[in-house]
């Protein structure tokens, strides 16, 4: 395991610096499968979103740099880049992988866009067959993660925009805003989009009125709503449950007065004003009144403001998730490594009980099946009893640090690398043969 | 043996009250669902123990009178599991449980010694109760129900989403809850001092309407007439629609004590 990550995102680098290492998606695949390819890399993916470019590898080993791939591919000298990277190997960039699919490493923490796109990177990269072992497994491991973190925590669950926060509240209030109807005092882009969200979430008819009726009339148009000619504005307004005024009036547009009357209208029904005017146009008397509820900028943003700081506190619990998920993933990483030098060992040592046997078979003579069966007991038991101490000594050095090193002595040792190749190019040679083609486009 | 049952039952409106002190503080969805199910539990204890008293005694009427807070805080426990079904809100529990539990925890201290009045129609007395209990039981919860709209009105007002408040259902979820459980509860209040009346005259041959009980009754009915009116015409709900319930409650709990001072309804030995 030689994982390395070196990328830039909203944080280190300007987006000068972020579009001239970005890759578009259709070249994602190419550029996937060479990174694959360089010298030192193993397996390797690349992620490119408008926030952050980033190229992770499994390396063949520790010396290698992905500077040099870089270098490569985008054929410049990186040195101006240099300040902006940042690089992370083994359990770092593990952690590192983790939290940008936690969303934790976002410019709005918890947001959920970017676990889409590193699941679309990864499956780019694994349609090229550049993600195969042991990347396969963070990647499937961060997603995990990603949802344990989305399931234990609430650090993307509360709203972190004035529209959203504006929605939030109208549901507070009415529950269900399916039926309910918004009234637009002013047409500017912010009430536009707040009334977006609210469309999106059931509200059904709008109203607008603005001091020019055309533009009244032109928003409208665009909600499939109705226009009100301004003046006529406080004897309809009763009509709305959510009213998002927004006018440059420099006096309050609706007086305490006015909220009586509506409520008298209503029957006492209950009211949102939602005033994002400033000069505010909604009197903070009326907020007085049982039943009508009213919040101006301010108090959206400092909703916004406390959501954000909720966030934070969610992230540092999840910042734990993902420390003991670096620690679990480890462990398991280290078993893994030695299962297949076990295996390895016992082919190979396979191989040559097979091999002796086959050579002095002709010189025992024809056997009884009592001999034969003796000569099998004999010669698996001599195998059996040699590759004990080994097997256990390197299923110790799992539980360590130390494994890579015992690992590494033991392939040396039975010069177990060139026999898995030779065994890897009988099975590739067998299954052309075949002709079955693993899919390695299958993606989750 | 119906004591034994109504003894665990308490135990389980226990972790109810609980929640619901915990509640006051902060969430916990694990309490919530750990006290629902214990309340839930508690209610079908509670059931137990009410057929028993029944076979016991042997008459519907007897044991309906002898088991009256028990029987008053099982039907409040039974509404309060239909509202969670339909709104899947545990919030009313934050008002429900601690009556709930007092209830229950009164009727499984020890009974009183009962002297039931000789009445002729015994059916209809335990019809009566019955109705009467049942409108008991859905005006204190629309009393709940408007307390918690006070609540959040008042968060929604000051601005802030911490705490309990924002585990509280949204203003027109709790405003529909009291307004239907009001609604509801009309028909049998009125059902229950009707059958009362009738039960009063077939015993007595007359109604006394200056017996402190009767005079409280017929007041509460009254209130809670004025009520269902404002709501109906007016739309009263939040600050003074929970006046008016908590008026309601209040006469209501009065005409509940005024047993003790009642001649025509006296079923406790003074």
């Amino acid at each position: 395991m030689k994982f390395q990550l070196i990328g830039v995102n909203h944080k280190t680098a300007p987006v000068e610096v972020r579009e001239r290492l970005a890759i578009p998606e259709s070249r994602l695949p190419e550029a996937c499968r060479r990174l694959a390819e360089h010298a030192d890399v193993a397996e390797g993916m690349i992620v490119s979103t408008c926030n952050r470019v980033e190229f992770l590898a499994n390396m063949k080993n520790g010396s290698g740099d992905l500077r040099a791939f870089l270098r490569d591919y985008f054929a410049v000298d990186m040195g101006p880049f240099e300040s902006h990277l940042y690089e992370f190997r083994e359990d770092e960039a593990i952690r590192h992988v983790f939290r940008v699919a936690a969303s934790l490493d976002s410019m709005i923490v918890g947001e959920p866009q970017i676990l889409g796109q590193i699941k679309e990177a990864y499956a780019t990269a694994r349609a090229v067959g550049a993600v195969r072992m042991q990347l396969d497994q963070l990647l499937t491991r961060a997603f995990a993660v990603a949802k344990r973190v989305r399931t234990e925590t609430a650090v993307g669950s509360s709203s972190v925009s004035v529209a959203s926060v504006a929605v939030e509240l109208a549901e507070k209030i009415f529950g269900n805003l399916k039926g309910k109807s918004v009234y637009l005092v002013g047409a500017g882009k912010m009430s536009e989009l707040a009334a977006r969200h609210l469309l999106a979430r059931g509200a059904e008819s709008i109203f607008v009125a603005n001091r020019t009726y055309d533009r009244a009339v032109g928003l409208a148009h665009k909600f499939n709503g109705q226009a009100i000619e301004f003046s006529r504005l406080h004897e309809t307004c009763e009509r709305a449950d959510i009213v998002i005024t927004s006018t440059g009036s420099p006096h309050f547009v609706f007086k305490r007065e006015h909220g009586e009357r509506f409520l008298a209208r209503r029957r006492n029904r209950p009211m949102f004003f939602i005033d994002i005017a400033v000069p505010r146009d909604v009197d903070p008397e009326m907020n007085k009144l049982d039943g009508i509820f009213v919040y101006d900028i301010d108090d959206l943003q400092q909703a916004v403001a406390s959501h954000v700081a909720d966030r934070r506190k969610e992230a540092e619990k999840a910042e734990a998730i993902v420390t003991s998920e670096v620690q679990k993933f480890q462990a398991r990483l280290q078993t893994l490594d030695v299962v297949p030098t076990i295996v390895s060992l016992h082919d190979h040592l396979e191989t040559i009980r097979q091999a002796e046997i086959d050579r002095v078979r002709a010189r025992l003579g024809t056997m009884s099946p009592d001999q034969e069966m003796a000569v099998e007991a004999l010669t698996r038991g001599i195998i059996n009893k040699i590759m004990h101490t080994p097997i256990s000594t390197l299923k110790t050095a799992a539980r360590d640090s130390e494994s890579t090193t015992v690992v590494e002595l033991v392939r040396r040792l039975f010069n177990l690398e060139d026999q898995e190749q030779q065994r890897e190019k009988e099975k590739r040679a067998a299954a052309s043969k075949s002709g079955s083609d693993p899919d390695p486009g299958a993606s989750h | 043996m119906s004591l034994i049952w109504l003894r665990v039952a308490l135990i389980c409106y226990g972790v109810g009250l609980l929640y619901a002190l915990v509640a006051l503080n902060r969430t916990s969805e694990t309490l919530s669902k750990v006290a629902l199910h214990a309340a839930y539990l508690g209610m079908v204890l509670h059931f137990v123990s009410l057929t028993e008293a029944v076979v016991e005694t042997g008459q519907l009427t007897l044991a309906s009178v002898h088991n009256s807070e028990s029987l008053l805080a099982f039907l409040i426990m039974v509404v309060f599991m239909v509202v969670y079904l339909i709104y899947k809100t545990t919030s009313p529990g934050i008002v429900v449980f601690p009556l709930v539990f007092l209830l229950t925890f009164i009727a499984a201290t020890g009974q009183q010694p009962l002297v039931l009045t000789p009445v002729a129609a015994k059916g209809w007395l335990a019809a009566h109760i019955l109705m009467i209990f049942a409108g008991y039981a859905l005006l204190f919860l629309s009393f709940g129900a408007s307390l918690l709209y006070l609540l959040q009105e008042r968060a929604l007002k000051s601005k802030v989403s911490t705490g309990m408040f924002a585990r509280l259902p949204a203003l027109q979820v709790i405003d529909d809850i009291g307004f239907r459980l009001l609604m509801l509860g009309f028909p049998f209040m009125t059902l229950g001092l009707v059958l009362g009346s009738v039960v009063a005259e077939s015993t007595y041959g007359r109604v006394d309407f200056l017996d402190p009980k009767i005079l409280l009754s017929v007041l509460m009915w009254m209130v809670y007439l004025i009520m269902v009116y404002m709501r109906l015409s007016a739309g009263w709900r939040g600050r003074r629609a929970a006046l008016l319930a908590s008026m309601a409650f209040a006469v209501a709990v009065v005409a509940w004590a005024a047993n003790y001072f009642s001649g025509m309804h006296r079923f406790v030995a003074s």
